[in-house]
């Protein structure tokens, strides 16, 4: 179990991870989601001892990585693939960390068959594709056989099937037992592979939630209507206890919009018992890149406005179940 | 010790210190042949070991720079970070690491100095080469230890600097130029330059040898062991900012 408390990095006057605390919970795939320079790869240095918080504090199993033994047999991780010496083979990279660690040499041939990759081995990790490279990280990762893993955005970049591949490893990997932290920036990326999801922007905490929970929120449907005998359905919909809100940006006049778990079919049938003409009657359905955008667009740290503020008109359901630290509230 | 092997496994996996090793030592062995091989004829019985040992600075320096490019190269690809990563206690993995390099760099030392003084031999079969007093074993054989020592000053200036090119022009000007133009300064210039550590290194190794047609002998501020122990004072020091540095500094 990974474990923060008030972490936080400061840069000069920048803070990267302002007092965030979280708890990956073993045996899933949390998703550690948040717009670019929203300080993931910062908190995910800071977990591998590699930056030192400014104040805070993260533990692995309660230890700092740093009094961690052989941590490769513990903790592994992928934060860059690009980190490989480029004149130096695939298997001398892995046989150098498997000695740093004692580990076997037959680590070295596990991890490279397991990320299929024993056939270029021995080639120099300089000309390998991007997708190959992501491999050769993920062999690094795993060389310890360790509980806990860690990904820093590993389908960026990647061509479809590399994506697909990298998925599927990971629910593999999680199916296994083990504790797998993944960051994105893409929440449709997330829904796919994480149980949990810690989201994050601008170095705040913005929600740790079940990936159910956020998407049920994030998706909430609204149900657009249009009808000529407006006030007549808008206290008919009222009378039912629905949530309406006026929708009149468009030129074909003014439409209702019903938010809440309502059908189409039982506003058209309501309509009809009550002879009300409609228009239109269409099912809206927000997606979940405006969900997250409008979640963490706030905390982007660099933006266009107007286009943002068109997304952030977008209306949610408030949301069930989850704990929500919204906007600037802080934790505790 | 884990460390010492994996530093192994880094040095020669990849090709440029096999390259720098072979540049150093036929860099010594050839600038010896053309030393002593060119000689006019008339000269040539007078040639000594000291004249032998002409291209040793330039061989150091190429070790130097390989031992830096073993840090800042890490630095450059982001491996720095994996090493870390392998093993958080960062002292451990750079003293490693400035282990092997400076083993190597003294091997090569040895077998440059050894090699040119052998060429210088074939090449000049009349001079008197023979090493006898042990003013002549501590110059040839003694290259080693002032190539390993230069290779630990190396390492900690490619961990203070993190960045190639940056440390490899201080590692080349600071011996070169800037321990030769101290000397311009008036009053204190002398005694600067006695002190300064390559300088020291240098007094280590030419100490009672026979000039004979290589010029002058300079002056020396220490006795020859003092001189290299100050010279190994100075690779320690280095050292001990640079690990403490790389362990405060975010990787």
């Amino acid at each position: 179990m990974i474990e923060a408390q008030g972490l936080t990095k400061r840069y000069g006057a920048t803070v990267a991870v302002d007092n965030l605390s979280f708890e990956v919970k073993p045996g899933k795939v949390t998703g550690f989601l948040g717009p670019n320079g929203a300080g993931k790869s910062t908190t995910m240095r800071m977990i591998l001892g590699l930056d030192t918080p400014t104040s805070g504090d993260v533990r692995i199993d309660g230890q700092h990585y740093r009094d961690l033994h052989k941590p490769l047999t513990k903790i592994g991780a992928l934060l860059d693939a690009k980190w490989v010496h480029p004149n130096r083979s695939a298997r001398a990279h892995l046989a150098w960390m498997a000695a740093s660690n004692k580990l076997p040499k037959s680590s070295v041939d596990k991890a490279l068959e397991m990320v299929g990759l024993t056939s270029v081995a021995h080639k120099r990790a300089g000309a390998y594709s991007l997708g190959m490279s992501q491999r050769l990280g993920i062999a690094g990762a795993l060389l310890g056989d360790p509980e806990v893993l860690l990904f820093d955005e590993p389908v960026n970049g990647l061509d479809p099937e590399g994506i697909v591949w990298i998925r599927t490893f990971m629910q593999k990997l999680a199916s296994e037992g083990r504790t797998v932290l993944v960051s994105s920036h893409l929440l449709s990326e997330m829904s796919l592979t994480a149980e949990e999801l810690i989201v994050i922007g601008r170095g705040k905490l913005i929600a740790q939630s079940s990936t159910r929970d956020f998407v049920d929120r994030a998706s909430g449907t609204t149900v657009k209507v249009r009808t000529p005998q407006f006030d007549q359905l808008q206290n008919l919909l009222r009378q039912q206890q629905l949530i309406t809100r006026i929708d009149d940006a468009e030129d074909q006049g003014k439409a209702l919009l019903v938010e809440g778990n309502v059908t189409t079919d039982q506003i058209g049938e309501l309509a009809a018992a009550h002879a009300i003409v409609l228009h239109e009657l269409t099912l809206q359905r927000g997606s979940l890149e405006q969900a997250f955008m409008q979640m963490t667009g706030d905390s982007v740290q660099y933006h266009a406005h107007d286009e943002l503020a068109h997304v952030a008109d977008v209306q949610l359901p408030p949301p069930a179940g989850t704990e929500v630290a919204a906007g600037p509230k802080e934790e505790n | 010790m884990s460390v010492i092997t994996v530093e192994r496994i880094k040095l020669f996996s990849t090709r440029s210190p096999w390259w720098c090793m072979v540049i150093s030592a036929v860099l010594s062995i050839g600038l010896a042949a053309l030393f002593l091989g060119f000689l006019p004829s008339d000269e040539k019985p007078r040639a000594t070991i000291l004249m032998t040992q002409g291209g040793a600075q330039l061989s150091q320096m190429v070790m130097m720079v390989m031992a830096a490019l073993a840090v800042t190269t890490e630095y450059r690809f982001g491996t720095i970070r994996t090493s870390f990563q392998a093993v958080p206690q960062r002292a451990t993995v750079l003293l490693g690491k400035t282990a092997v390099v400076a083993a190597v760099a003294g091997v090569v030392g040895v077998v440059a100095s050894f090699g040119a003084w052998a060429i210088g031999n074939v090449v000049d079969g009349s001079a008197d080469l023979a090493i006898n007093t042990a003013a002549e074993w501590r110059l040839v054989a003694g290259q080693g230890l002032v190539f390993a020592l230069s290779a630990v000053i190396a390492v900690a200036v490619g961990i203070l600097i993190r960045q190639s090119a940056g440390a490899i022009a201080i590692l080349i000007l600071w011996p070169l130029l800037l321990e030769n133009l101290v000397q311009l300064i008036p009053k204190v210039g002398d005694d600067i330059s006695q002190w300064s550590p390559f300088k020291n290194a240098d007094s280590f190794l030419n100490q009672g040898q026979a000039f004979g047609l290589a010029g002058e002998p300079g002056q020396y501020a220490l006795s020859p062991w003092w001189a290299l122990l100050y010279f190994a004072g100075w690779a320690a020091a280095l050292m001990t900012i640079a690990l403490f540095t790389a362990s405060k500094r975010d990787a």
